[in-house]
């Protein structure tokens, strides 16, 4: 009975029943002494049990009032110390974070399909090139081969025109085979699949569609399905509607058709282009499929000695997939932001430390006047979390500010929305790493100065004992915080000097002044070579005849923005070889697009309006390509294979960046629009326009619709943009991945002079005797200044040393995004250092001054 | 110092607790029994409301603990003693004004009963 009251009154803080338990257990007895009756003890129970809940609940309220005003009046007595407390814990867990978030969103989180483990892209590998598309052949046979697989498809990207309500639209999407969309084991939302029938050449138009499209085009009509649309001028039928969140193989894809392979499709083993989606059947490793591919690689090589001469298979995890760049950006991110956190700690370690100094006296003042330990512990407790809180809460609000500006950084090629939301389980790691540290450094050493109250407590100069201990782990947790900053603050600028590295590259083109858009004319209706030129040349003469208007020309596709159309190159009498030793890019142009580019025309002439089909195949080709097969000789009039055809060189223009300011890019071959054969490269027929005006170019654009429109009303315009906005787009993600890593670069810097700061601070006000007692001795204040000053940057040199090591380090793990940046680049680790410097310095400052004012009378006077 | 009046109105518990210590200091157990018998066994405090009441006087200054006991052959050793202090008094007094205008008011307007 008695034991079960007691057993309750638990419920009760622990210093409250300390002090009244005993009597309240005296009281119970009376009252249960008193109870006469079952039935009345059974009131008694009832009675006390609300009457202790209660109570209790009261009890707990009254002690966290009064812990928050004690919270309320430190905040208000040393506002400056919980402002940066705020500051440091909000910084810490927000970057982190958001961060985090991204980066799991991008790389860690599983992507949105049926047991994604299983799922594995396949690639052909060639001397030269890592990642090939699959031929549809090899793709065939590799299906045929292998037993390591449930299920293998091949789609390929595309796009159509589609003509419906409004404005003629460019849509992307994809064409699959029938295998595809089952084995990544989502269900439509409304309908059904492609049927192997389907996807048989000949069979009647199908098409599957995204949510949005759905949506846009459709209404979100519940009875979508056998409703037709107009793709490409072909009619398709709906046959269903896939989920909201189902991107394949991307987040532009806004339908899907059957591939519809035909028999010519596999003629050509060295015509590259599907992409190829596997499912490995359980049990069978991603090793064991790897080594099963060799095998079937290394037959096909024996069995087409020619064409699959070297060629192998590749099988990567589809969540593998992205880039090397990618990839590494993210982890530099997040390791930026692991340190961020990390100094954060270290910084709110030191600011407890310091602060349990200051008021290790108060503790035992109020230890002493009978304030239990449990009493001061729930206090320091309360305390500790209402920072980690607020700060905490303040860490939502910048994560939730940083996480749209970090989803930007999330490649478009990946099959997921791009919207991450705030992670819970990271959010939630921060806080209690923070809240670990409030407590760990807060609470301990308050607790110790609780336990030596009562003895040394009153005692004057108790207080200092255990100071020089403290004080050496605040230098360690300084010297960590430069350390990581310096890492940070290192590898932030290599990836600066890179950027500007990259920026400074000369693209091959005049960017400024240009304005390009897509007409991308459809099949069957632009089938013909002749009714595609009438299209370019209404266009081009309407253009060329707006006012301000330098020069306007179609190519096949601009460079930076479609880096493919590589062929093999062949002298004469040499055969075809598809590696990267021979390949050329290629692009069929109009007249006038060098001039309208600005590339230079080095020797010969460019294509022109004479270079008929009839008339013999010509080619302008780049220096490059010159310096590759004709070092020292004139090009002009040699001939070579190339896209399936004999060409004549007749012109040479300069090199352009097609694959992108950072990579290097095979030579260029430039064909007579003209030329293009009838049904065949069909895919590289001119589609992108370029118009090079002296007057504003964005005035050009309502114009130039209206020319389009008159030459076709079909029409849709797409992707229209400034070539100077496309050359920006080069290095738009990383320099806005830059501006991250800077904040967080500049965060860092910032709390790492905080702590140097308060260290300095806390020892001044520490040995102010002394620094009064040197004075009084005749120190000169250049002697005090230069005292305090060396500490500082001592600590500050002990961090620098090995954060140059750890930056170097960095620097080696981000080579490859360093765009020829030496990992130990003197200038950047100079202005590191530097800054370090100047931070310390800054930091140091003011407690300097402080020394200065220490009053040589007043400290004496006061011993 | 606090002001008499600031820590008006009092709890009716607080109230009944400081009345009970007008006249002696007391312990706990005694206060109840007080209260008890002064209000014809109307008010009955229950052990949890009363060392809370008496938590929240002490933090307030309107009690204190009595350092010194009663005989030792009548104390019981478990207990503690609570006195009221200078401020307790003139809180309870400006308690007992601040009801009395209450009444005051009541009866001008007829609700109150009694002698009027």
């Amino acid at each position: 009975m008695m034991r079960l009251y007691r057993a309750l009154l638990t419920v009760y803080p622990a210093s409250f029943r300390r002090q009244y338990g005993a009597e309240m257990l005296g009281i119970f007895a009376r009252r249960r002494r008193e109870a006469a009756g079952p039935l009345a003890v059974v009131g008694l129970w009832a009675a006390t049990l609300g009457e202790v809940l209660g109570n209790a609940a009261a009890v707990h309220w009254d002690l966290l009032r009064q812990d928050l005003r004690y919270t309320a009046r430190g905040v208000r007595r040393a506002p400056g110390f919980a402002a940066t407390v705020l500051l440091v814990v909000a910084l810490g867990i927000g970057a982190n974070t958001a961060a985090f978030t991204v980066t799991d969103f991008v790389l860690v989180r599983p992507l949105p399909f049926q047991e994604p483990e299983r799922l594995v892209k396949l690639w052909e590998s060639r001397p030269g090139y890592e990642w090939m598309e699959p031929s549809p052949a090899n793709y065939r046979d590799w299906k045929r081969m292998s037993s390591a697989f449930e299920s293998m498809g091949a789609f390929t990207g595309t796009s159509v025109n589609l003509v419906g309500h409004g404005d003629p639209v460019r849509l992307a999407g994809a064409e699959v085979t029938a295998e595809v969309l089952p084995l990544l084991g989502v269900r439509p939302l409304l309908g059904r699949f492609f049927t192997a029938a389907e996807d048989r050449p000949g069979s009647g138009g199908t098409v599957l569609l995204s949510y949005r499209l759905w949506q846009d085009e459709l209404g979100g009509d519940a009875h979508a399905l056998g409703r037709r649309v107009t793709l490409d001028g072909a009619p398709f039928v709906v046959i269903g509607v896939m989920p909201r969140d189902f991107h394949f193989p991307d987040t532009r894809a806004r339908f899907w058709m059957p591939a519809r392979l035909r028999d010519q499709d596999f003629l050509d083993r060295n015509d590259n282009w599907l992409e190829v989606v596997a499912k490995r059947k359980r049990g069978i490793s991603l090793a064991a499929a790897r080594a099963e591919m060799t095998v079937v690689a290394a037959r096909l090589e024996r069995q087409y000695p020619k064409e699959d001469a070297r060629t192998g298979a590749l099988v990567i995890g589809l969540r593998e997939e992205l880039s090397q760049q990618s990839r590494l950006l993210l982890l530099a991110l997040s390791g930026a932001a692991l340190c961020v956190l990390l100094i954060a700690c270290a910084n709110l370690a030191g600011l407890l430390l310091a602060r349990a100094l200051a008021r290790r006296q108060e503790l035992e003042v109020r230890a002493a006047l009978g304030a239990g330990r449990e009493r001061l512990l729930r206090q320091l407790l309360t305390e500790s979390l209402v920072l980690a809180m607020l700060g905490g809460a303040l860490g939502i609000l910048v994560a939730g500010a940083a996480v749209p500006l970090l989803a930007r950084l999330s490649p478009a090629s990946l099959p997921i929305a791009q919207a991450p939301a705030i992670d819970l389980r990271v959010l939630l790691f921060a806080v209690l790493l923070t809240a670990a540290t409030g407590i760990g450094f807060g609470l301990v050493p308050a607790l110790r100065a609780c336990r030596e109250a009562g003895f040394a407590a009153l005692r004057e100069g108790g207080a200092r004992g255990g100071g020089g201990r403290r004080e050496r782990l605040r230098a360690a947790l300084v010297m960590v915080e430069v350390t990581a900053s310096v890492v940070l603050l290192i590898s932030s600028g290599l990836l600066i000097r890179a950027l500007w590295r990259l920026q400074a590259t000369d693209p091959g083109f005049r960017a400024q002044g240009v304005l390009t858009l897509r007409t991308a004319l459809p099949t069957p209706k632009y089938a013909s070579t002749a009714r595609r030129a009438a299209f370019y040349q209404h266009v081009l003469t309407g253009a060329r005849a707006l006012p301000g208007v330098q020069g306007a020309a179609y190519a096949s596709f601009l460079p930076m923005v479609h880096s493919g159309g590589i062929f093999p190159v062949a002298l004469e009498g040499q055969p075809l070889q598809r590696e990267a030793a021979t390949a050329a890019s290629l692009r069929f142009v109009t007249p006038g697009y060098f001039a309208a580019m600005g590339i230079p025309l080095r020797r010969g002439r460019e294509v022109n309006e004479a270079d008929a089909r009839e008339r013999p195949a010509v080619a302008v080709v780049s220096d490059s390509f010159v310096r590759r097969y004709w070092p020292d000789q004139d090009p002009l009039g040699r001939h070579f294979q190339f896209a399936f055809g004999e060409r004549t060189v007749v012109g040479v223009v300069g090199d352009v960046r097609v694959r992108g300011l950072d990579r290097s890019s095979e030579p260029q071959v430039y064909l007579p629009y003209l030329q293009v054969p009838d049904g065949a490269l069909a895919y590289y027929a001119p589609r992108d326009l370029v118009v090079r005006s002296a007057a504003s170019v964005e005035a050009l654009l309502p114009p130039l619709r209206q020319i389009i429109r008159e030459a076709d009303p079909e029409q849709p315009v797409s992707e229209v943009r400034t070539l100077a906005a496309i050359v920006a787009e080069q290095t738009a993600s990383r320099s806005l991945q830059l501006r991250v890593l800077g904040a967080f670069a500049a965060i860092a810097f910032l709390l790492a002079g905080i702590g140097i700061h308060g260290l300095l601070a806390c020892a001044v006000s520490q040995r102010a005797r002394e620094i009064g007692v040197r004075r009084a001795l005749g120190a000169q204040s250049a002697d005090i200044l230069t005292m305090v000053l060396r500490s500082g940057v001592l600590t500050a040199a002990i961090g620098l040393v090995p954060g140059l090591a750890l930056a170097y380090g960095a620097g080696r793990a981000m080579e490859a995004l360093l765009a020829g940046v030496e990992p130990g680049d003197a200038p950047t680790f100079a202005a590191a250092a530097a800054l370090c410097l100047l931070m310390t310095v800054s930091g140091s400052i003011v407690p300097a001054l402080r020394a200065l004012r220490v009053d040589p009378m007043t400290v004496v006077r006061t011993e | 110092m606090t002001e008499p009046g600031a820590l008006s109105p009092l709890q009716p518990a607080a109230f009944h607790i400081l009345l009970a210590l007008a006249d002696g200091d007391r312990h706990g157990y005694a206060v109840i029994q007080e209260v008890e018998a002064r209000t014809g066994g109307k008010v009955r405090l229950s052990a949890g409301t009363l060392y809370r009441s008496i938590q929240r006087l002490l933090e307030q200054g309107l009690i204190a603990e009595v350092k010194e006991r009663p005989l030792p052959e009548l104390d019981d050793e478990r207990r503690r003693y609570y006195r009221i202090t200078p401020l307790g008094i003139a809180t309870a007094r400006a308690e007992a004004r601040r009801l009395a205008q209450l009444v005051d008011m009541a009866r001008a307007r007829g609700l109150a009963p009694g002698r009027a």
